[in-house]
């Protein structure tokens, strides 16, 4: 495949506040995702990781601050967030992912061998007349990274990839991730598992809806931060206080490395 | 040698509005029932009743200003059931209030305001047998209207059929990969609004969501997926179309609720005997395959 990336740096985070109705769900974040990166992110539940991402891809609107992007993004969303009841087959819900090919009019059929290999190389050759709602939960997140493979993008955005998936399934979809970093694609996950994180992800920004700290994994994942981690509230506080926070956060661009961000929510 | 089809057919051929009322019926047979494949799968089944209310105001207001002309309420009732569409699809995509809460809000308003349109105007009769419509007295206009919406409608279906299903199934995917979603969603609903105009304006509002959702529903017990939902709706249409007719002229029943109760029967036949999740096909367990 040929995704060579762009040499622009495909995320950068300027000052970004991202939150619903108000209330932040990450926080004056800086940083820059550079290209061919492997960043994983993690963090408790609540800490803001799939509110990234959703940001990343322009699903969400920044309360302040702002989110550059360059190149195209393909994003794996929560698999509870896809109508499996709904009669399609395999081959077209892994076909999806040539829209940027086939759009609205054109036949699929050129791309079929294309369509085949990809759920081939997801271990679900031969599942192309099923349909969806016969899949298990393991083999739709293989379905969902087939299409993901089709899509064919320099930018992945992976939430939760691997969540009820079999140990056996993650080692596979674990190498496709890394054949993809080799390509040089720039892949960011959010993921709960630290192990796996050590393992394959040469870096990470460890979230609590603050950053708390963000660089190579070695160094992000230490007993300190993942306590500081949690330790910073999970709470939504109805009668937080307006933020005065940094606005002008833009202003020191953030370069990989621990994250030395001292500001606190000035929570009632 | 006895044709069996010769009674059903035979009203058809004898009379020329028998043949008008089953031409009307069969363009409504092929728009409709896929409208309602969709409107099924995105379980918005009765998102279709909700519109066909929608529509009262706009062609009470035609009414109002024209007199009983078929253009006049049938231009009033597209606006007001697009305004409604577009009003809550609008209303969806800006706030966190769902869909369905959405269109009931906006056609509750559009019903109310069409009553009260209707109430101004002193005799009603003649509005509610135009509303209400007969299948048996379709004239041309009627028809053209009823073949341009057919024509319309299988049209742009063919055009936004690849995102519509997209939409459906994933919509937040489409949205990252396409602009499309917004457009796709509001000319489905468009879609809507198109049928049910024209099947309210000349058959009567009954039927014509009697004729969206019947064969959408019924069509769930014999087919898997999209390729064999739409054309089974549809023949499942034209048959509740031919032999509604034909049974409302041999007993002299009212015509709109024989072709709908035609439609119920082959839903109930459907749930009955469909092989896909059909009650008989319960009843015999067959054996489980080995893999």
């Amino acid at each position: 495949m040929s995704a060579r990336p762009p040499n622009q740096d495909p995320i950068r985070l300027v000052g970004l506040t991202l939150g619903y109705d108000r209330h932040p769900a990450v926080h004056h974040l800086d940083g820059t995702v550079r290209a061919g990166d492997l960043l994983a992110l993690v963090g408790p539940n609540g800490a803001g990781k799939s509110t990234l991402l959703k940001g990343m891809v322009g699903e969400i609107r920044c309360l302040d601050g702002r989110i550059e992007r360059a190149g195209t993004f393909a994003y794996m969303p929560q698999a509870d967030e896809i109508d499996r009841s709904f009669p399609l087959s395999v081959m077209d819900l892994a076909g999806m992912g040539l829209w940027r090919q086939a759009g609205s009019w054109r036949s699929l059929d050129r791309h079929r061998p294309a369509v085949e290999a990809a759920l081939d190389a997801v271990g679900l050759g031969g599942f192309e007349a099923r349909p969806i709602s016969t899949l298990s939960g393991g083999q739709f997140r293989r379905a969902l990274f087939a299409r993901l493979i089709l899509q064919d993008c320099p930018v992945v955005l992976l939430d939760e990839p691997f969540t009820g998936i079999d140990a056996r399934t993650v080692d596979d979809l674990l190498e496709l991730i890394r054949l993809w970093h080799g390509e040089g694609r720039t892949i960011v996950a959010a993921l709960h598992d630290l192990t796996q994180v050590r393992a394959h992800f040469p870096s990470t920004l460890l979230l609590a809806r603050e950053p708390v700290a963000w660089g190579p994994t070695a160094r992000v994942l230490t007993a300190e931060n993942l306590a500081r981690a949690r330790n910073l509230s999970e709470a939504w506080d109805e009668g937080a206080a307006v933020c005065v926070g940094p606005r002008q956060a833009g202003a020191h661009a953030h370069e990989h490395g621990a994250h030395d961000h001292t500001h606190h929510e000035d929570a009632a | 040698m006895i044709d069996p089809f010769g009674p059903i057919l035979a009203p058809f051929v004898e009379f020329g509005f028998m043949r008008r009322a089953l031409a009307g019926c069969l363009a409504l047979s092929v728009s409709a029932p896929p409208v309602g494949v969709f409107l099924t799968l995105r379980r918005m089944s009765l998102m279709s009743d909700a519109m066909s209310h929608a529509i009262l105001p706009g062609a009470a207001a035609g009414f109002l200003v024209a007199g009983l002309s078929l253009p006049a309420m049938t231009l009033g009732g597209l606006v007001a059931g697009l305004a409604v569409a577009l009003l809550a699809g609008a209303a969806t995509r800006a706030t966190v209030v769902r869909e369905d809460a959405n269109l009931a809000a906006f056609y509750l308003i559009s019903l109310a305001a069409g009553v009260l349109l209707v109430s101004l105007r002193g005799s009603q009769i003649d509005l509610m047998h135009f509303l209400f419509g007969s299948v048996l007295a379709l004239d041309d206009s009627a028809l053209v209207l009823l073949g341009g919406i057919s024509t319309l409608t299988l049209v742009a279906l063919a055009a936004i059929y690849r995102p519509l299903v997209m939409e459906c199934v994933d919509p937040l995917f489409l949205r990252t990969v396409s602009r499309s979603g917004g457009p796709v969603h509001l000319a489905f609903l468009a879609l809507v609004v198109v049928n049910l105009v024209g099947g309210f304006q000349a058959l009567g509002t009954l039927l014509a969501v009697g004729l969206m959702l019947l064969p959408a529903v019924a069509a769930r017990f014999w087919a898997r997926d999209l390729g064999g939902l739409i054309p089974v709706s549809m023949l499942i249409a034209v048959i509740a179309s031919v032999s509604g007719l034909s049974l409302s002229y041999h007993l002299d029943l009212p015509s709109g609720p024989a072709i709908v109760l035609a439609a119920g029967a082959l839903y109930l036949a459907s749930m009955l005997a469909g092989p896909r999740g059909g009650l008989l096909r319960r009843l015999v367990r067959a054996r489980h395959l080995e893999a």
